[in-house]
């Protein structure tokens, strides 16, 4: 999983002129050689200034008093007060750490068991069962949120879903688990497992297909038994991607999914299910108090960014594997 | 579940003895010297083939729940009969989900949000990845650097808002086709797909015949980039079919709204729309239950259709994108 797209050498300086050319006599050069790729770009190139680089700058609303009339460069500067009584709200600590708990539990129950699934996959001889286990675990991935949700409230309600009657067979009466706070995170959970597991297994069995078979070998000749071989060899084969998944979804922690627990929100379950991103859009949107919801989401984005880059420093450093 | 296994076990033994011939087999050394697997062997591919037979079971049975409860009757799903198989089969739940007018009208956004849409988003990231790919060009780390750099940092929603609402796309179809149309992972995997599967020998052969850029781009690049085109295509449309958060954000008009905005108001807010006697009320909850489960599959079964026809390309892309190289 590489972001670095620039592994190769650079190679052009033509060989009559071995006197480095100016950067502008370079460009001219390309473009006068390349104009029609340059054309090719310029596309794409606008969109990720209008779509990308321009919100970025839009953020600098979170230290304005944003209102419509004098636009996003002509709105007052108020330094930072938006900041301010964001953390003055008393609704922030709980909104920090319901996003932090949500995401650090999606992170920690999610990142075992595609390894796991893996491992299984790959001791498997039988090549239909691995076939159809593989084909079936990770089509959940192409289903949308919202039919995932769906799914979950037939399933789980009361009168009608299985999970749901099952529930109330066992304990006593109709029991609502979406109405009770304590569940929220279960349930987003369990889903975001269901969704994701077959799918992060094809980047770790990608990772298994490739190890060298001598290994394999060695361990057989040693006389280590299937386990011996998945601990000694297998894992450590299994490290690298695994460390890069892992800070990736370190990095993402706090950008956890706005749309699920938007739609498994419900006036119940608030106090755990009401996070940074759903927030956000009820401030900021439905509110169109656009300032105070632009604050919030670049708190958020900022502590991505620097989780990400802390997470990647200290993996290059302990394990010589990191993002760049 | 147990019969499945000890079946896995022997088949499992011919499917070793067959693929030795085939050389399939990936230690080698058991081909000549017949190493006698021990009980603990045994017993942990047992556990192996258990713990998969587990995860198929949890993956399969709320989709053949969902999928058994929209062909039963009305009734059967009201009270709670159905479990994996059909009560009482019907199509009703389809024939309704078909005659409601919003649902067929969600149906044909979001089939044309999907289609326009793949076709942007498949442009915009050939036209940027492929001249990104090309080493000699002047420029191209820092319009790389400058693409990768959006995947860690992002404005947020509501600076993307007043940018969709300052060029006037807000309840526009355009707020749903243009502001995610390219994404960045897509782009690294078409550049690392170009960089590595077109030799710079093809480049040089065309350029001695004369071909322009766009030319070679056109009759040389892309038709060997199929694999490409297929991947990238369908993580598009699938990402596409599935949106929802741009919809809720930009569209206002009942009409513009894909299915699945469509279906979050069916089933997520329980807006069936209601009056009438109290018996008129009972049959229509037995019908707007059954409607959630047709409704759940009708969105659903375009995207799992797709899907086995490009899995295998798509298990290869996510593997470009995977393994370093």
């Amino acid at each position: 999983m590489t972001l670095s797209v620039e592994q190769d050498v650079h190679v052009e300086v033509p060989a009559t002129n071995p006197r480095r050319l100016t950067l502008r006599a370079q460009l001219v050069r390309s473009l006068r050689r390349y104009w029609q790729l340059y054309l090719l770009l310029l596309l794409p190139v606008v969109w990720f200034m209008v779509f990308r680089y321009i919100p970025m700058a839009n953020a600098i609303i979170a230290f304005k008093n944003y209102n419509p009339i004098d636009g996003v460069w002509g709105s007052p500067w108020v330094g930072f007060d938006n900041f301010a009584n964001l953390f003055r709200n008393p609704v922030f600590p709980r909104l920090v750490g319901n996003t932090f708990l949500l995401a650090a539990y999606t992170l920690i129950a999610s990142f075992p068991l595609p390894i796991i699934l893996a491992l299984a996959l790959n001791e498997v001889r039988l090549r239909f069962f691995k076939r159809t286990v593989q084909l079936v675990t990770y089509a959940p991935y192409f289903i949308s949120t919202v039919v995932v949700v769906s799914m979950t409230i037939l399933l789980l309600s009361p009168r009608v879903g299985i999970l749901g009657r099952t529930l109330s067979f066992f304990g006593a009466g109709q029991v609502d688990l979406l109405a009770d706070a304590d569940f929220f995170r279960h349930i987003y959970v369990a889903t975001d497992i269901w969704t994701t597991t077959g799918y992060s297994a094809v980047i770790y069995l990608a990772a298994l297909a490739s190890v060298d078979t001598s290994l394999y070998e060695a361990a057989k000749v040693d006389g280590a038994t299937r386990l011996q071989k998945i601990w000694n060899v297998d894992i450590p084969a299994l490290m690298p991607t695994a460390t890069i998944i892992l800070i990736l979804g370190v990095g993402n922690i706090m950008a956890i999914g706005f749309e699920k627990a938007f739609l498994l929100q419900n006036a119940l379950n608030l106090s755990t299910s009401e996070i940074i991103p759903t927030y956000v859009y009820k401030t900021g949107i439905l509110n169109a108090n656009f300032s105070l919801g632009a604050t919030i989401g670049l708190f958020n984005a900022v502590i991505s960014l620097v989780l990400l880059l802390v997470v990647n420093g200290v993996s290059k450093r302990v394990t010589g594997n990191g993002l760049w | 579940m147990t019969t499945i296994n000890t079946e896995a076990l022997l088949t499992e033994e011919i499917v070793v003895a067959k693929s030795k011939n085939r050389g399939r087999r990936r230690d080698p050394l058991s081909r000549g010297v017949k190493v006698k697997e021990t009980r603990a062997d045994r017993t942990f591919i047992i556990a192996a083939y258990l713990l998969l037979a587990v995860f198929l079971l949890v993956v399969v049975l709320p989709l053949l729940n969902i999928v058994a409860s929209s062909l039963s009757s009305p009734q059967a799903v009201s009270s709670g009969r159905v479990l994996f198989w059909p009560v009482d089969i019907t199509l009703r739940g389809y024939t309704e989900a078909l005659g409601n007018p919003a649902i067929v009208s969600g149906f044909a956004n979001s089939i044309f949000y999907t289609v326009v849409g793949t076709v942007i988003s498949v442009f915009g990231t050939v036209a940027i990845a492929y001249p990104l790919s090309r080493t000699q060009l002047f420029g191209r780390k820092v319009i790389t650097g400058g693409v990768v750099f959006t995947m860690l940092f992002s404005g947020g929603v509501i600076p993307m808002y007043l940018v969709v609402q300052s060029l006037g796309l807000l309840d526009t179809r355009w707020s749903m086709l243009l502001p995610n149309a390219i994404g960045v992972w897509q782009v690294i995997i078409a550049i690392v797909f170009f960089r590595n599967s077109i030799p710079d020998e093809v480049y040089e052969a065309a350029q001695l015949d004369g071909a322009s850029e766009l030319r070679i781009l056109w009759t040389v690049v892309l038709p060997l980039a199929k694999p490409l085109l297929a991947v990238i295509a369908l993580m598009y449309a699938i990402m596409q079919w599935n949106s929802y958060f741009d919809a809720l954000l930009y569209l206002r008009s009942a009409d513009l709204q894909p299915l699945q905005l469509v279906l979050r108001g069916l089933l997520v807010l329980n807006d069936i729309g209601g009056g009438g006697n109290v018996a008129e009320q009972l049959r229509r909850r037995e019908l707007a239950d059954l409607l959630k489960y047709s409704t759940v599959v009708i969105a659903t079964v375009p995207m799992l259709i797709a899907y086995p026809f490009v899995a295998k390309y798509f298990t290869k892309g996510i593997m470009i994108g995977a393994v370093k190289g």
